[in-house]
């Protein structure tokens, strides 16, 4: 009985225990910012659509983020000419295995995928840190490695904005080697823009389904106190 | 309740009232409505608990009227798209996307089936500490059991039809569960599968289960519920019978007509439920990551097996209980042992009825013995269920073996503690508290 209760004790802490070991950084954006979500579907077709796709997402959608057609099609449509087809990938899944050593992961909902039970906004923390943590490794065959995501297929895309870290192996801290184009704080804003838009492509009518909500709970609302009323009235001689 | 005994409805000489005499002279509709709502007396003396039937009923009417639209869209086919996507996978977030409204639909669903499960749930529970399920209701308790079984089925099925990460490796774990079986096992799961592994046959399957077979079975067994129960009368918090109390008239003196009593009443259960699944709907349809798993946003990979398969919360209790059985006994693998444990605590509620010797229904008239027992048997469901949502991890199996222990323990002692306890006594009518 004893250690019955000790267990019950313990069994909330093994499980926040178990949830890996790498710290993750919280994604301090939101999905509401329209000019950060443009900035980000900006990175994202030029730095991620080349290798993954997001091929359950039409360009189409893209105008919601308030921009026009000459717009989307001007900037961000690099793979085709109609503004309804979806956000594929040029390259071909199998060369793609040949390169990198798997198929890399459609990203459309990628975001809602690397959730966790307990915690859905775990997704956009994991993604906002394994971008930024990427690390040289001559031992790997792409000569990057990362501290999210340890032996990762992926080459280090962002590079050239972020310049190169190394793992110093004594505090087993990341540390800016060669220095990019980019400040590390401006950096961490264009991620943030880019995880902000991969949140918003994973359901792009969530501001709108939130929205809805609130009209349909305040009509509940109504709804009760006639409900009530009616209740109340009929039931007023029932003793 | 005898319906074909009420008088046949004569015209007062207006349109609507020539059609109703029609009607009723072909079809029993007046002596339906009047056996079933109008002049069905139900007990006065309702309470909360007594919410989650016709909720249960307006979550079944929510699944099938979603389901009918999602299958405009859905398509069960495991094959790959032009992306590399099978295209069941991508059906699902078409509906989701390019499909005016489908997200709603798909929310409406997917947390309509956990929904189903918490009102079920509760409506169980009411008829556990209210002894519902007590001479002369056992019918009606086994027909729910019945709906239970069904519903747990038609869920798992449609838990497939996404057929994301979770969907397929929970599939092929619990079709796999089947094979433990001694001699017919291996057949027997070849058959459900339809396959060797998985695949697009078995999907196939569980999608024409999971929308024709299914429910037809279980709206059946609805009906019959609610025969049942109109035939012996509603229980309620005081475990009186008021049948027995009749006025002159023959009409129950605690009772009061379903229609438009409880009508009122039920509606205003409805709003405040609809507003609790609006909440969740709209503002947390992942249901927090429980109601839709986040591992099922990638699409099912043969080759590639999740590091933690979990079941939907609505599963776990039984989950655990079967990974609890960990030893071999008579010659018998313990996986075999598992399926029969997890088979047991399901299907033993149809023995209540004949579990329960106290001499009173209602737990308001029952002594302590009932309160802690029926109390832990709560939390021990409540340990099971988180449990079943974890890794495996010694720790974990040993709670759960003692959990599974007192879960059977509360059933099988109950012939025995249920006798044993205090009692109050019953008074003759109802109170309205």
């Amino acid at each position: 009985m004893k250690k019955f209760l000790i267990a019950l004790l313990f069994a909330p802490l093994m499980a926040a225990a178990s949830s890996g070991t790498a710290h993750i950084d919280k994604w301090p954006g939101s999905v509401g910012d329209k000019a950060a979500l443009q900035n980000g579907a900006k990175l994202f077709v030029n730095y991620c659509l080349n290798c993954h796709g997001a091929s359950y997402m039409r360009y189409q959608n893209l105008l919601d983020l308030g921009l026009s057609e000459q717009q989307v099609k001007e900037n961000l449509m690099f793979t085709s000419d109609k503004i309804g087809e979806l956000m594929r990938v040029a390259a071909r899944s199998e060369e793609q295995k040949q390169w990198f050593g798997a198929t890399p992961p459609d990203l459309t909902i990628i975001t809602r995928a690397r959730g966790e039970a307990g915690n859905a906004g775990a997704g956009a923390d994991w993604v906002y840190t394994y971008l930024r943590s990427f690390y040289r490794d001559e031992n790997r065959p792409t000569g990057w490695n990362n501290t999210v995501f340890e032996n990762v297929g992926m080459p280090h895309v962002l590079y050239g904005l972020q310049g190169q870290q190394v793992l110093n192996h004594e505090t087993h801290k990341l540390e800016v080697a060669v220095p990019g184009q980019m400040a590390p704080a401006e950096f961490d804003k264009a991620v943030s823009d880019l995880v902000g838009f991969m949140v918003w492509m994973g359901e792009p009518q969530q501001e709108f389904r939130r929205k809805l909500g609130f009209f349909v709970l305040a009509f509940l609302g109504l709804l009760f106190v006639l409900a009530y009323a009616l209740k109340k009235e009929f039931w007023k001689d029932i003793h | 309740m005898a319906a074909g005994n009420f008088e046949k409805y004569k015209s007062d000489g207006s349109i609507g009232g020539n059609v109703l005499e029609w009607v009723d002279a072909r079809f029993p509709a007046t002596s339906m409505w009047k056996g079933h709502l109008s002049e069905y007396y139900c007990p006065k003396n309702f309470n909360f608990w007594y919410f989650f039937g016709s909720l249960a009923l307006l979550v079944l009417v929510i699944q099938i009227v979603t389901g009918i639209f999602l299958v405009m869209h859905y398509k069960p086919d495991a094959a790959l798209n032009a992306n590399g996507v099978p295209i069941a996978f991508a059906s699902v977030e078409y509906i989701m996307r390019d499909v005016p409204g489908g997200w709603l639909i798909r929310y409406m669903h997917s947390t309509g089936a956990s929904a189903f499960f918490i009102v079920v749930y509760l409506h169980m529970f009411r008829g556990l500490i209210y002894g519902s399920y007590r001479k002369p209701r056992e019918l009606t308790w086994l027909f729910g059991v019945g709906i239970f079984l069904v519903l747990m089925g038609e869920a798992f099925f449609g838990y497939l039809l996404p057929w994301g990460q979770m969907s397929y490796w929970g599939a092929q774990v619990i079709v796999n569960l089947f094979s433990a079986i001694p001699v017919i096992g291996s057949d027997l799961s070849l058959i459900i599968r339809g396959d060797f592994v998985v695949g697009d046959a078995t999907l196939n399957r569980f999608f024409s289960f999971h929308v024709i077979a299914f429910p037809l079975v279980l709206v059946g067994l609805v009906a019959a519920h609610v025969l049942a129960l109109h035939e012996t009368g509603s229980n309620n918090p005081d475990g009186v019978e008021i049948k027995a109390n009749k006025d002159e008239n023959g009409i129950p003196r605690d009772g009061i007509p379903f229609h438009p009593y409880y009508t009122v009443k039920d509606i205003v259960g409805v709003v405040v439920f609809l507003m609790v699944f609006s909440a969740v709907m709209f503002f947390a349809p992942e249901g927090g990551g429980y109601f839709l798993e986040t591992p099922n946003f990638y699409p099912a990979d043969p080759l590639k097996t999740p590091p933690h398969i979990a079941p939907v919360w609505y599963f776990t209790p039984y989950y655990s209980i079967l990974r609890a059985m960990v030893w071999n006994f008579f010659g018998l693998d313990a996986k075999f042992w598992g399926v029969v444990g997890m088979g047991a605590s399901v299907v033993i509620f149809a023995l209540l009825p004949w579990l329960d010797r106290s001499p009173v229904k209602s737990i308001r008239y029952r002594g302590p013995i009932t309160k802690v027992m029926i109390a832990l048997f709560v939390v021990c469901f409540f340990i099971l269920g988180y449990l079943g949502t974890l890794s495996p991890s010694p720790m974990g199996e040993l709670i759960s073996q003692i959990c599974t222990v007192f879960y059977f323990g509360f059933f099988l002692g109950m012939p025995w503690w249920s006798r044993m306890d205090k009692f109050k006594p019953v008074p003759e009518r109802v109170t309205m508290k």
